[in-house]
């Protein structure tokens, strides 16, 4: 039985980037380990020998052709920006 | 038949206050991968251009776009594998590394981690003549490159362009064989070459096009040997990542300065954290890249948008049947088909383009070893001088094996080839007939020669007298008659005939 305490919630909010207030921690700790007990019942089925299944109709990954087809449309990329300048996305000062 | 065999260069020691140490090196190659298009979507790669101007929908990761893969991508990939002797998988899949960053939209990467699609292969590094090290490759795998993020443009913003997002790359994973800095610049320049002949990546590392992460440990004599063995990574010390060098110079400072610092960290009884860190050409030092509490996560899973990626051996065999002769295979080639010393046959393969223009030169000029010469001598040293790359060369392959077809009938001499050399770069024409219009073919007509010393000597009886003396002094006689004869009488045959008229 794995368990999610709420040190690793406090982690997983942070990497998913996630605002997640002390108080509500424990409760967020519960549900994700809730979530975990589940996957631990799924782990009991046998699947030696199953190759994973990775989609239902035998499809083959679809290709595109070496071409600029797309582009040229910096105002519409920019357009939901809540801030952009001189061609530029602007966002709070970011430095390693 | 040529020797080919070679030893494995000695690996670079570094004295410590209590003994030597060992440096071991991988390195991630990050290569852009020349293509027009994005790995997945159809935006333009161009560098230069406008802020998001190459950008489509996906590459900003609007809700609802999917990705969908470039085919000439994995061609690209392939090709690349097979050119470093590679197994193909035929069976690969995509993967998300996920991590916050304002230049990544998607919050993760797409890339291969759990089924690339090259799997191992080797580059053979040549350190000088007969020296060469063997640097296996674990794996190649494609990724989408970041955007990019400006820091100086104001005071309290970031600015972002993702023109970059989406470009595809080639992450060239080697083993931990390479042994000191020289060899981790000669194997960045190795693989260049090869990329550069195949046409995957243009290899220009000022744009980014080509990028190293070095992971760099140390360790006492005896302990690699004890690594290649068993292949158990407990006998090497922990590494750390240099990330995201492009230039050779700056790979081999940081390379010098970190096991630099490792050593002096172990020395001091203390203990190397393995961590990613980044080099500060101003200061000449590495320093850690990223807080220490905080261990990256990156969350690897399947990308559930891509299915996996299959690919048939007949398409790999058809990519297999269009591959290029490689830098290892014409070197030796010009060793054996033209005597070339291992020196010029480097030089000359050194870029695709000079081995091309050379064998293009021999073609009309039917001497491979004096092409050599006047190709990486005359043609490269003036190119150099004049700031010109060979496909801008005023000199065509054509009119310079022309004037080696000259030299070698004897109808010119090397000094008078120089001259033509000079006419044909700077008003061109067809070497034979400048030659024939302006009177510069070689006089071998001994009686014209005959003539000349004769005239010479009765001019001077004191300096006869001297040189009868000194017969070193001959030469001045020899120097004075290719004066009188405007160059063109054969060196050889003056010299001979000074030297009977002289009595010498």
């Amino acid at each position: 039985m794995s368990t999610i305490d709420i040190e690793t919630a406090r982690r997983v909010a942070k990497l998913a980037r996630i605002r997640v207030a002390d108080e509500s921690l424990p409760q967020l700790a519960e549900k994700l380990s809730g979530i975990l007990d589940f996957m631990e019942q799924l782990n009991e089925v046998n699947v030696d020998g199953v190759e994973p299944m990775t989609s239902v109709t035998p499809m083959r990954l679809k290709r595109r052709q070496d071409g600029v087809t797309d582009g040229n449309m910096q105002d519409k990329i920019l357009k939901n920006a809540p801030d952009a300048r001189e061609g530029f996305f602007a966002v709070p000062k970011v430095v390693e | 038949m040529l020797d080919l065999s070679f030893e494995a260069p000695k690996p670079k020691v570094i004295a410590g206050a209590t003994g030597d140490w060992e440096l071991v090196i991988g390195m991630e190659i990050h290569a852009q991968i020349s293509t027009q298009a994005k790995l997945f979507s159809g935006a333009s790669t161009t560098f230069g251009a406008e802020p998001n101007s190459n950008v489509a929908f996906v590459d900003a990761a609007m809700p609802g776009m999917l990705p969908v893969v470039n085919e000439f991508c994995l061609e690209q990939a392939v090709r690349t594998g097979l050119g470093l002797k590679a197994a193909i998988n035929l069976r690969s899949a995509f993967d998300r590394k996920n991590y916050f960053y304002p230049d990544n939209p998607q919050g993760y990467q797409i890339s291969q981690l759990y089924h690339p699609i090259v799997g191992e292969g080797e580059v053979l590094v040549e350190m000088g003549p007969g020296v060469a090290r063997v640097v296996r490759i674990e794996r190649i795998h494609v990724e989408q490159d970041a955007g990019k993020s400006i820091h100086d443009m104001d005071p309290n913003m970031s600015f972002i362009d993702l023109n970059r997002t989406g470009v595809p790359l080639m992450e060239i994973v080697s083993r931990p064989d390479i042994r000191g800095p020289e060899e981790a610049a000669a194997y960045v320049g190795k693989l260049r070459q090869i990329l550069r002949y195949l046409g995957t990546c243009d290899g220009n590392m000022q744009n980014g096009n080509l990028r190293a992460d070095v992971n760099v440990s140390v360790c006492r004599p005896g302990q690699y040997e004890k690594y290649q063995e068993t292949q158990d990574f407990s006998h090497l010390g922990t590494r750390c990542e240099i990330k995201n060098m492009n230039s050779m110079r700056f790979i081999q400072q940081a390379i010098d300065y970190e096991a630099r610092r490792q050593i002096a960290i172990l020395e001091d009884g203390g203990k190397v954290d393995q961590e990613t860190r980044l080099y500060d050409p101003d200061k000449g030092e590495t320093r850690s890249m990223r807080s220490k509490e905080e261990a990256q996560d990156y969350r690897y899973f399947p990308d559930p948008d891509l299915l996996p990626l299959e690919i048939e051996q007949g398409w790999v065999d058809d990519i297999a049947a269009t591959m290029p002769e490689l830098p290892d295979a014409k070197k030796t080639r010009f060793m054996e088909g033209f005597g070339l010393t291992d020196y010029d046959a480097s030089v000359l393969t050194a870029e695709v383009e000079n081995a091309d223009f050379f064998e293009a030169v021999v073609a009309v000029g039917e001497d491979g070893k004096l092409a050599a010469n006047w190709v990486i001598n005359e043609l490269f040293g003036r190119l150099k001088k004049e700031g010109q790359e060979i496909g801008e060369s005023p000199v065509s392959p054509a009119q310079l094996g022309g004037v080696i077809k000259l030299i070698k009938s004897g109808d010119i001499s090397g000094k008078i080839a120089k001259d033509l050399f000079e006419i044909l770069w700077t008003e061109g024409g067809e070497p034979a007939a400048i030659v024939e219009e302006r009177g510069m073919k070689q006089v071998t007509d001994t009686g014209a020669i005959e003539k000349a010393v004769d005239e010479i000597i009765a001019a001077n009886p004191a300096q006869v007298e001297k040189a009868q003396q000194n017969p070193k002094l001959a030469g001045w006689f020899v120097g004075q008659v290719m004066k009188s004869t405007g160059g063109k009488a054969n060196p050889a045959a003056v010299n001979a005939l000074v030297m009977a008229k002289l009595g010498l």
